[in-house]
């Protein structure tokens, strides 16, 4: 792709706790985003994808601190963006729904109040507009008889039709970005199959590009372009959809992909991973995933667990970092370096 | 409600006494105004559940939250009493039983937990917390009792001195180990699990998931496997029962359930799990409208607030669990056959 991308993150670093015991949750990052796009970001719980999400938005509580690296949102970095800048951003340009929908409004609040907000205070609707407009937002993602829900508190409704609320909310003010963090993970399945159609749908119509993050094989084959898959704190595959799930080059994206059951593909067994996500206390001097690799052996003597392999460029937007890949040309380092 | 329910199988026609076997299982929740409050209304829970388990057999139930899936699988298990109905393990009615025929009755009836750190003593060691159904039961000598842990958690994948240890230095897969041995030690016959990998991360998921599979065929446990995953429950179960709302609304064979579902229900739980295949991207047919107040169901059919055909009957008369053929039950006036 030629054009620009609308979010670059090079080499992003965020740690929680300092010193030698510090956790490396998120450990060198690269990524892009390119103008509606829908970025999959899948891993397992720890790996730093939710860190990763929080850090472009800067949203990362203390003992978090994010240590290093740069976030450019239409080349400029929000990292050191001035708070007035950054507060801009947030909602506006770039916006974020959680796993949590109800956690997110405010209990005291009516529903349509809470989508109103941004719409006066950033929007610069009047009081009347900004419901109006509310009360059209909620008709657009699914809610029936918008005009009395709009009245109603959260309590008052469904998780399902919390959440819908919410990405009426994180899309208001037409942001290029939204960030949703496992959207759908708290949903019945057939209440999450209507909300990812609308964020899909709603994305889609509004042209803003997509950060999904989540832990489901199935989410990323029904909603991405592009799938970062993370271990411990790093992208290890970066490629197109299709060839994540259908031509994986990363030992761990395949045993992720294996070792969950498909419906309609019944297996006697079940392919495990062995073993558990390694100490992100400890600084890592080789592949991470080396202790739990099959193919760590064909690589060569000493070599994954010695030293961390560089992304390998396999095609043109097709990344992995695996010794196993050697050969391909390494990926363009970001500024900043791979070490 | 309970008229035109069909009587449970007659598996004891042939003479046998199936593992377990529950009928007209009845649990209700009260609904109040307050803590102190009087009942405004009842939640039927469970409501009017038939069902049997083989040794050797999995069945498996899914649904989504609120079903009333966990209530059954704790009321078979008599963790909890039922309003109605009975549960026999064995042959026993449980709810029948003296606390002394109960307490060693449960010893062949364990449970397995989706959280098992929830389920386990912060301050008790590893060995302690798995040893402590054989102190209960009185089962064996010390020597002969650490022995038992020592095997168990070697079966489970554990090392024997993880027995020194306390819960919080495990991952949650190992606690779920931990959780699976306490249930094994006492070698049941029967094993219901509750959502057993729904807090595991799919790598750890498939290690636990293999452990239940082999020490399931190696001892021939007879096993109720719940969870609101289609595909987990495709892969460990041999028959599938569907709930919705205190029903159990189809129930077959496994390949049967998922190749040629026939409740309305059930084809909307298949249809929404997303597929992996990106090639097949599309708007699932989700069922329309929100799951109703469990506190005021539909008349007639549960599901026609939400279903695609519903017809005027459905208001009027709730279908029961019409047979099949084949082990093939589905609650719906418009299943094929009907």
């Amino acid at each position: 792709m030629s054009e620009a991308p609308l979010l670059e993150v090079r080499d992003l670093r965020t740690h929680f706790g300092t010193g030698p015991g510090a956790v490396r949750a998120v450990n060198g990052v690269d990524l892009a985003v390119h103008r509606g796009e829908v970025l999959g970001i899948v891993g397992e719980s720890g790996c730093g994808k939710t860190v990763l999400a929080l850090s472009i938005l800067r949203l990362v509580d203390a003992p978090g601190r994010i240590v290093s690296g740069q976030v450019l949102f239409e080349g400029q970095d929000v990292l050191t963006m001035r708070p007035r800048a950054l507060t801009a951003l947030r909602g506006r340009d770039i916006a974020m729904i959680f796993q949590q929908p109800k956690a997110s409004l405010d209990p005291v609040m009516r529903i349509g109040s809470q989508i109103a907000e941004p719409l006066r205070l950033r929007g610069g609707r009047s009081r009347a507009e900004a419901w109006r407009e509310a009360v059209e937002l909620l008709g657009a993602v699914g809610i029936p008889n918008p005009e009395e829900k709009a009245r109603a508190y959260p309590h008052e409704i469904s998780g399902g039709q919390a959440q819908r609320v919410m990405i009426a909310t994180a899309l208001a003010l037409k942001p290029r970005l939204l960030i949703a963090d496992e959207p759908t993970t708290a949903l019945d399945v057939t209440v999450q199959a209507q909300i990812l159609d609308l964020l899909r749908e709603r994305c889609r119509a509004l042209g803003t590009a997509l950060i999904l993050v989540t832990h489901d094989i199935g989410v990323i084959a029904q909603m991405a372009d592009r799938v970062a898959v993370m271990y411990a704190g790093r992208v290890v595959e970066n490629a197109p959809v299709e060839d994540i799930l259908g031509n994986p080059a990363h030992p761990y994206t395949r045993g992720l992909l294996r070792s969950a059951p498909v419906m309609g593909a019944v297996q006697k067994r079940l392919q495990e991973i062995p073993g558990g996500i390694p100490d992100l206390t400890r600084p890592l001097r080789g592949c991470a995933f080396a202790p739990r690799c099959d193919g760590r052996r064909q690589a060569g003597p000493g070599r994954c667990d010695g030293q961390a392999p560089p992304p390998f460029m396999l095609s043109p937007g097709r990344e992995a970092r695996c010794w196993l890949q050697d050969g391909a040309p390494a990926a363009q380092p970001a500024p900043g370096g791979w070490s | 409600m309970g008229e035109s329910r069909l009587s449970p199988r007659p598996a004891d026609a042939a003479g046998r006494v199936p593992l377990l076997r529950a009928a007209g299982l009845v649990v209700r929740f009260p609904v109040r105004a307050g803590v102190m409050g009087r009942p405004r209304a009842w939640v039927q829970a469970v409501d009017g559940v038939d069902l049997t388990v083989e040794a050797g057999e999995t069945l498996g139930l899914v649904g989504e939250s609120g079903c009333g899936k966990s209530t059954l699988g704790r009321t078979l298990l008599a963790l909890r009493r039922a309003d109605e109905g009975s549960v026999e393990i064995e042959g026993q009615r449980v709810f029948d039983l003296p606390p002394a025929r109960l307490k060693a009755l449960r010893r062949h009836a364990q449970m397995v937990f989706q959280d098992p750190v929830a389920s386990l003593d912060p301050r008790r060691t590893v060995g302690g917390s798995v040893r402590m159904g054989l102190d209960l039961h009185g089962i064996g000598t010390r020597a002969e009792r650490e022995a038992a842990v020592t095997q168990v958690l070697r079966r489970v994948g554990l090392r024997p001195e993880h027995a020194e240890r306390f819960p919080h230095e495990f991952s949650g897969g190992q606690r779920q180990r931990i959780g699976i041995a306490r249930a094994l030690v006492l070698e049941p016959r029967l094993l219901v699990c509750d959502e057993p990998v729904s807090a595991l991360d799919v790598s750890v998921q498939a290690q636990i998931l293999n452990l239940l599979k082999d020490v399931q065929a190696e001892r021939g446990l007879g096993m109720v496997f719940i969870s609101h995953n289609l595909a987990v429950v495709e892969h460990m179960a041999d028959r599938v029962a569907v709930m919705y709302y205190g029903r159990i609304v189809e129930q077959a064979p496994r390949e049967t359930l998922y190749a040629d579902p026939q409740h309305p229900y059930t084809r909307a739980l298949l249809a929404a799990v997303p597929s992996h295949d990106p090639a097949q991207r599309h708007s699932v047919a989700a069922p329309a409208g929100e799951p109703p107040d469990p506190a005021r169901l539909p008349t007639g059919c549960r599901f026609r607030s939400r279903c695609p055909l519903a017809m005027p009957r459905c208001a009027a008369e709730e279908p029961p669990l019409f047979d099949l053929g084949q082990g093939h039950r589905a609650a719906c006036w418009a299943a094929r056959g009907v």
